[in-house]
């Protein structure tokens, strides 16, 4: 009986052990990164663990080698702009495909879904004759309108729709309530807690986009943030202090936002399971 | 007009109105993913027949002369087999681990609960290309990793991780699944929590063991999932980019190049070739489609 409870104690500490280092191995090298910004590259890579005294010296470097300020303002327009356009085409199209469904727009739906198997690779060329064609290289617009609608959003209101009670829906038309409106001052603002969930995702997916970017600005007056840190690592000489001072300005907008929405990240993701 | 005609034909009309403002709805969602996604995948098939300059694209002779040059470049056969590398070593062992987490962290006695998971989840935080970054100075020659293990006597001397192909595959390995287990955990996590737990509890009192609770339980409910999850981490490998340009720069030698990387530098980089480029392109369509049919077949049979 001591015996048993024994190794249940241990089996326990194990657990608990296990998770531990798990978790010290997943938050480390973030963790080492915002810390490196404050070092200089000999104590990076000698490996120090603790904030140092150069934060101020690195980021004068940083912005003096890369104009950060211009990269920043251009990640948070593109980011706003995309979660603008795509929360509202996304979230209408997935009440539609739910308020409205009939056969036929069931298989546009099931087409639409089909788009998730193609890979943005996969494009590439077609996408980059038909933007510069266009006129949208170095454009914002030129980035934002690939991201607009995603069949992953559009699921994912589609599946939170089915939450809201179609006879709220029914009563309304009954007081004669227009259908859009029924949309914007009923649906949206139940919904709350699905816009922030795909605004979380919408925000990460944006802020670290890197491969359609790359294709379409071309100015350096339109690079964005991984542009800039990637760059950063170009020169014969690195200096990791402004490395990673440039990785950690690149990196602290998505760790703030997930901390602010973790909850409504892992909904999101849990509601897309359903 | 009479009342009694009025009154069908003004329901019908309605009926008709709520379906035609149900198509405007989903309109604009729906020209935006034929026009930036299926018409350009067919544009694609199209360029991947031609050749010549960017500007002055005809039809190759023969045909699918393309796609027999593939067979014949030693690069693209080389990223081809890199990202199935990728794929092979990589997908398993971060779904195990993944699946091993979350029914670590769905035990009701576990405490810390929430600090554990927000800790696994916390990479899918960074940019693909910051932490890239951040493995490339830690695997440096010079770095910190080497640093570590010598200061341990672990190693004797520095390893050059990045520059021999086996371990600047290694390296890229483990980003992957340090940017993705907390990811994947999430999905299994979330299923766990919509399977009943008293489920669990009576047969723990059957004297199941945690082992045999995850294999009869945990995996056959959750087969949905892990499917989804697998299909998502196959697609994801087979555009790696990101990691293969920031972190290895596709080198040593091209040890370490993937398939997207390839085609970007046969788009942009040097002699722009969008007819073979789209070629490549049109293979990873393929084998994407292909894989996720074999896998979605396997997991119906289970």
């Amino acid at each position: 009986m001591r015996e048993g409870a024994f190794k249940k104690y241990f089996k326990r500490t194990m657990t608990y052990l296990f998770l531990i280092v798990v978790s010290f191995l997943s938050v480390f090298p973030i963790y080492w990164c915002f810390v490196s910004a404050s070092n200089t590259t000999a104590e990076i890579l000698g490996g120090k663990l603790l904030p140092g005294s150069h934060l101020q010296e690195n980021l004068t470097n940083l912005f003096a080698q890369a104009d950060v300020l211009t990269a920043f303002k251009n990640s948070t327009v593109n980011t706003l702009v995309v979660l603008v356009l795509s929360l509202t085409v996304c979230s209408i199209a997935g009440y539609g495909f739910e308020v409205y469904h009939d056969k036929a727009k069931d298989r546009v739906m099931g087409l639409l879904m089909l788009s998730m198997m193609v890979p943005f690779v996969a494009i590439l060329v077609p996408m980059f004759q038909l933007f510069s064609n266009l006129g949208l290289m170095n454009k914002t617009m030129g980035f934002v309108l690939p991201s607009i609608s995603t069949p992953f959003l559009i699921m994912l209101f589609r599946n939170n729709a089915r939450t809201f009670p179609k006879e709220i829906i029914e009563a309304a038309r009954m007081d004669g309530v227009g259908e859009l409106k029924i949309f914007l001052t009923m649906f949206v603002p139940t919904m709350r807690p699905t816009y922030a969930a795909a605004a979380t995702i919408t925000f990460m997916n944006t802020w670290n986009a890197y491969l359609w970017p790359r294709v379409i600005f071309k100015q350096n007056s339109a690079i964005t943030m991984p542009m800039l840190v990637s760059n950063l690592m170009g020169g014969y000489v690195i200096d990791y202090g402004v490395v990673m001072a440039g990785v950690t300005i690149c990196t602290l907008p998505t760790v703030i936002i997930f901390f602010i929405l973790q909850k409504s990240f892992t909904e999101a993701i849990a509601g897309s399971v359903k | 007009m009479t009342n009694t005609a009025g009154q069908p034909r003004k329901r019908l009309t309605m009926h008709q109105r709520q379906n035609l403002v149900g198509w405007l709805f989903l309109l604009p969602a729906t020209i935006l993913i034929i026009w930036l996604s299926f018409y350009p995948m067919f544009r694609a098939l199209l360029i991947s027949l031609m050749k010549g300059k960017p500007t002055a694209l005809t039809f190759s002779d023969p045909l699918f002369r393309n796609y027999q040059r593939m067979m014949q470049d030693k690069v693209f056969i080389q990223s081809l087999i890199n990202t199935f590398t990728y794929l092979i070593i990589q997908v398993p062992i971060m779904l195990v681990l993944a699946m091993i987490f979350a029914s670590l962290l769905n035990r009701h006695d576990l405490k810390f609960k929430g600090l554990f998971r927000t800790c696994i989840f916390l990479p899918c935080a960074t940019a693909l290309v910051s932490y890239s970054i951040i493995f490339r100075t830690l695997f440096a020659y010079d770095g910190m990793i080497n640093a570590m293990l010598m200061n341990m006597h672990i190693l004797k001397e520095p390893v050059n991780w990045l520059n021999s192909p086996n371990t600047a595959k290694a390296v890229i390995i483990i980003a992957l699944i340090w940017r993705w287990t907390g990811y994947n955990m999430v999905f299994y996590l979330a299923a766990m929590q919509s399977i009943d737990y008293s489920v669990y509890e009576s047969a723990r009192i059957d004297g199941a063991s945690a082992t045999t609770q995850l294999f009869r339980i945990t995996i056959p409910l959750l087969k949905p999932i892990i499917l989804v999850t697998a299909i998502m981490s196959t697609n994801g490998t087979l555009q790696l980019y990101d990691e293969s340009v920031n972190l290895t720069q596709g080198g040593p030698a091209n040890a370490t190049i993937t398939m997207s990387h390839y085609i970007y530098n046969t788009t942009f980089i040097s002699n722009p070739n969008f007819g073979y480029a789209a070629a490549m392109s049109f293979v990873v369509l393929i084998l994407v489609a292909i894989l996720s049919v074999i896998q979605m077949k396997v997991g119906d049979k289970r």
